[in-house]
């Protein structure tokens, strides 16, 4: 999982308010190359939540991005490969996401979330 | 056509055997990758080589997906069978997986999507599979959850095998509900084999640019020479019609041709089997002394 996707989920628990954003635990990353593509970049900067993505980061053990970001920034072109990377390098592979409001555990597994919930919680 | 959601929960029909059948089918490989091309091409995304974020509803072993990465989208797949995810991570696809119930609802960010699209999938949701199953609550939370991920103006299609008239009543009246304006694109209607139905939903209020597009084959146009030749041999009464069918089916004295042999390697070749290289020999006639 990416933190692209990351910065899409919330908890979808009924009741939670603000389930955004999924807290990480960490068991492994892995890092997979992806195509640098500036437009799609330029495009979801507008559309992601810095502060969550800034956290997760470093979560994940990759300290490069600064703690707030302005549209100014993205001329600057070692930022917009930090973000790059940052989005769409960094995969969780094994570990959970964690419902900040309930502390409700999703766990990862392969890198692919499990969000289904139980009866009780739709 | 069985249906395979009168069977089993979709979680239990797709279980190991079923994902490994379903992938390994050319056919069904062929029919997918063209629904999502079609899916793909009512979505009508501005075309200025920007990739876009996409959510692919019901992504299975991720062969819709497949067709989003060639046109340079990323895309988010859901699904609720394991064994069909562990498909699509074996198959290395490009985008994100997730393994969730659409019926419980999209949890994601308002906004945040520029489409969905969904492949023979929301039918799905007109079973209750468990106790706790309302089809009607369940169509409520996934067109609810869906018009709020979407960003304004963006389009969701999803490609649906209603049952019947009601059924296909049912899941667009909870699509416009939900503020979805849009409607129904039949292609082929007048092929049963070929005729497959699209939602085309756009978020917001009915506008000229909400429009549903129209759908192809509609005029009796031809649909593929397949398609008509069939059509054909039903209109006309041939004289051989009085001969018995087994005649029909012998294969003709020069054999099935070159064409024929290619088409098939072609076939095995994608299934994944090993097939011997093409070559001047391939399907040539023996010799009479042989």
């Amino acid at each position: 999982m990416r933190l692209l996707t990351h910065n899409m989920l919330s908890s979808n628990i009924k009741g939670v308010a603000n389930g955004f954003p999924l807290k990480i635990e960490v068991v492994t990353v892995v890092e997979k190359e992806v195509e640098f593509n500036i437009e799609f970049l330029k495009k979801m900067f507008s559309k992601v939540e810095w502060k969550a993505l800034a956290e997760a980061s470093r979560t994940m053990g990759y300290t490069e991005l600064p703690e707030n970001a302005d549209a100014s920034m993205l001329d600057s072109d070692d930022f917009l490969h930090k973000f790059h990377h940052a989005l769409l390098e960094l995969h969780l592979e094994e570990g959970a996401l964690v419902c900040p409001e309930t502390g409700r555990k999703f766990p990862v597994n392969k890198g692919v979330p499990n969000m289904l919930l139980h009866e009780d919680e739709v | 056509m069985s249906r395979p959601e009168l069977l089993a929960p979709p979680e239990i029909f797709y279980n190991d055997d079923e994902a490994r059948k379903y992938t390994s089918s050319s056919r069904i490989i062929d029919i997918q990758t063209q629904l999502s091309e079609r899916a793909l091409e009512l979505l009508a995304l501005p075309d200025d080589g920007v990739p876009r974020l996409l959510l692919d509803i019901g992504c299975g072993s991720g062969l819709s997906g497949e067709t989003l990465t060639e046109h340079g989208h990323q895309w988010l797949g859901l699904d609720i069978s394991e064994s069909m995810l562990g498909i699509a991570l074996e198959r290395e696809v490009e985008g994100d997986l997730m393994l969730a119930d659409m019926g419980q609802g999209l949890g994601l960010r308002p906004g945040i999507l520029d489409g969905a699209i969904s492949i023979s999938a929301v039918q799905w949701l007109c079973n209750a599979d468990k106790s706790c199953h309302e089809p009607r609550i369940r169509l409520k939370a996934f067109f609810s959850s869906l018009y709020r991920c979407l960003g304004r103006g963006a389009r969701a299609v999803l490609q649906v095998y209603p049952e019947n008239i009601a059924q296909r009543e049912l899941i667009l009246g909870f699509a416009m509900r939900a503020g979805f304006s849009g409607g129904i694109v039949v292609d082929y209607p007048h092929s049963s084999k070929r005729r497959k139905e699209y939602l085309v939903l756009t978020c917001g209020p009915p506008s000229l640019s909400t429009t549903t597009p129209e759908g192809k084959g509609e005029d009796g146009e031809s649909c593929s020479d397949e398609d008509s030749s069939e059509d054909e041999e039903n209109q006309t009464v041939c004289i051989s019609d009085r001969c018995r069918p087994r005649k029909k089916q012998k294969v003709n004295k020069r054999g099935k041709g070159r064409d024929w042999v290619l088409k098939k390697k072609e076939q095995m070749r994608r299934k994944g089997n090993a097939v011997p290289p093409d070559s001047k020999y391939t399907a040539r006639k023996r010799k009479d002394r042989f």
